[in-house]
């Protein structure tokens, strides 16, 4: 049973996937689908994370090869939470596509595209050997370049380019680093990675795979200096997709870093100690201060996600129970805020007249609940109490204090000021200014749909749960963060053995 | 044998680094093209290579002997070249879409 139960995330959105396909041409039939689809998916991954927490460490072997031989699927508490949150977002951001696509129906392959995403999203949370996240990865970036060209338009085309050539490159990177690891170590998988090179003495090896792996995640992430294709890309897509995008992919790349960081590289403490802090340092200013420079709503969005995801790294660099506790936080609370921003913003351009600022305003009379629910995850993302984003801030910072890293500290500190009066420009331009006058061939307004109140009321109103309920939350992290420090259990639970 | 196929790969990932640095967006391709080539033959070669010994187990023995070649990388690689085929196609076909709709196929278009 607990098998089937690892086989789930992968099989319902591959399920879903291939009925979509077979009922495109049936517009309502296929958006049916798509949306039970991931609420069975949403379903699953709630169960996998109770009997996660209920039985510990969950194994899947396919074809009953023992590891580290045949396949591995492995669900640790990490895992789990991260399946639950993909689910959510898939069903949010699927019920809230169906106003945004319904019009425009050519998009017939939309909902068979975006369950193969998710299904590459839940496989690379899932796996449990380096050769299948990579395959995982190529799953998810295959759907997200075409859902990234779905209008073919130039914008879409230009951002595509970009986009797609990076991804390329670091999918080599990464199966370089992989091919070379495998070349020294004789195996891919994990756990048995860990142990063996916990014992080796070839210092050289580690560095220099630890490296390869960095920059590829690295790029996938959106790391300093390796992010200018998030922000070139990203508001090209409808929002739907540019929301999911959001919430999902850039944290898969945060999650191969945490899980190859606490696993595979652990004795390698030189050089994560030194770049990781650097480079998280630097990812938080960059993606703030390119913020400020943006008008256009999704560009805005795109390079605030930059500057979260250095918070998350910044957990990770300070390796301490705490910050990692931290940054599995802030991962859960990033996906649920950023997607919801997003969603909040297709409607603020449909409810005005676009997404770039100079074209809004006025929306605080004519649409006052979707201000409200605007202020929710902007105040959450600048880390106001007692919300979320709050939360996940304080105990990074505090896990930073306590290791003496003032530097971080206080560049952590700004960037939140920083991420404020971004998150006010938008409420000022958008809500608080009048109208403005606008010409002929300006975008005309469009009605919101109530398909997109409701998943975007449910994602502020999840925003505010975790941020009152921050303890067990917390418990929940600090008990992944335990888990990822001690990987004794997850190799004995991969390998078999005593631990 | 391992050396040679060292240098080989080499030169193919500089080649294919100096292709994606060009301004034109087929030359980018070939880039591409290069860079998944020259990692599939890294992980081909990163083992070493052994020839002739195909990991047949011998007719009467239960167990392989030593020496035989590792099956695996070849198996990574058929992957690696399926998943690399699929996305450079997808590429090619993005660039026939954006020359249709800028007629250019230079990077400068990139900055809009």
């Amino acid at each position: 049973m607990i098998d089937l139960l690892l086989f789930l995330p992968i099989t319902v959105p591959l399920a879903t996937a291939l009925l979509s396909v077979i009922v495109r041409d049936r517009a309502r039939t296929s958006a049916f689908v798509g949306v039970v689809g991931a609420g069975v998916l949403l379903v699953v991954n709630l169960v996998l994370l109770v009997r996660v927490q209920d039985l510990g460490i969950l194994v899947a072997r396919p074809g009953n090869w023992d590891a580290p031989f045949g396949i591995t699927l492995v669900a640790d508490y990490l895992s789990a939470a991260m399946l639950a949150i993909t689910g959510l977002i898939g069903l949010a951001v699927s019920v809230y596509a169906l106003t945004d696509t319904a019009e425009r129906y050519r998009h017939k392959n939309f909902f068979a595209l975006f369950h193969f995403l998710l299904m590459g999203v839940c496989g690379a949370f899932l796996a449990g050997d380096l050769f299948n996240l990579y395959v995982w990865f190529e799953v998810m970036l295959i759907s997200s370049f075409v859902l990234l060209t779905l209008d073919r338009s130039r914008e879409q085309l230009v951002g595509a380019v970009q986009y797609v050539t990076i991804n390329l490159v670091s999918s080599v990177i990464f199966l370089a680093g992989l091919g070379l690891l495998y070349g020294n170590t004789g195996t891919l998988n994990m756990a048995d990675l860990a142990q063996k090179l916990t014992l080796s003495e070839d210092a050289m090896l580690i560095l220099s795979s630890s490296v390869f792996f960095l920059i590829a995640f690295g790029i996938k992430a959106g790391l300093f200096p390796l992010f200018f294709w998030l922000p070139g890309s990203y508001h090209t897509p409808p929002i739907a997709v540019a929301a999911l995008f959001s919430g999902l992919l850039t944290k898969v790349g945060v999650y191969a870093l945490i899980r190859s960081f606490t696993l595979i590289f652990t004795q390698d403490q030189g050089l994560t100690g030194l770049l990781l802090p650097a480079i998280a340092g630097a990812t938080m200013v960059a993606g703030v201060l390119g913020a400020v420079a943006q008008s256009d709503i999704r560009k805005i969005l795109s390079f605030h996600i930059i500057s979260q995801i250095g918070y998350m790294i910044m957990g990770l660099a300070l390796m301490t129970p705490l910050a990692l506790a931290g940054s599995i936080f802030y991962l859960i609370h990033h996906i649920v805020v950023k997607t919801n921003l997003f969603l909040i913003a297709g409607m603020i351009a449909r409810a005005g007249r676009g997404f770039h600022l100079s074209k809004l305003g006025g929306l605080l009379n004519a649409k006052p609940y979707l201000a409200l629910l605007f202020l929710i995850p902007a105040f959450s993302l600048a880390g106001i109490p007692p919300l979320s984003g709050f939360f996940s801030k304080f105990i990074i910072i505090r896990a930073g204090l306590e290791t003496g890293d003032i530097a971080l500290v206080v560049t952590a500190l700004v960037v939140g000021v920083l991420t404020l009066i971004s998150m006010t420009k938008i409420w000022q331009e958008a809500f608080w200014k009048a109208q403005p006058e606008h010409d002929e061939d300006d975008q005309p307004k469009k009605s919101v749909g109530v398909a997109q109140w409701v998943p975007v009321a449910a994602l502020a109103v999840i925003t505010v749960i975790i941020g009152i309920a921050a303890e067990p939350v917390m418990n929940f992290a600090e008990t992944a963060a335990t888990q990822l420090l001690d990987p004794a259990a997850y190799i004995a639970a991969v390998l078999g053995g005593q631990p | 044998m391992e050396p040679f196929w060292a240098v080989i790969v080499g030169v193919l990932f500089a080649a294919a680094v100096y292709m994606l640095l060009r301004r034109h967006l087929a030359k980018l391709a070939i880039g591409l093209i290069l860079l998944s080539n020259a990692a599939n033959l890294l992980i081909l070669s990163a083992p070493g290579l052994v020839r002739g010994r195909p990991d047949f187990v011998p007719e009467g023995a239960q167990v392989l002997g030593p020496g035989h070649a590792d099956p695996l990388p070849q198996a990574l690689i058929l992957t690696a070249i399926v998943i690399g085929f699929g996305v450079l196609a997808f590429f090619l076909a993005l660039m026939r879409r954006v020359f249709l709709e800028v007629s250019d196929l230079d990077v400068e278009m990139l900055k809009e």
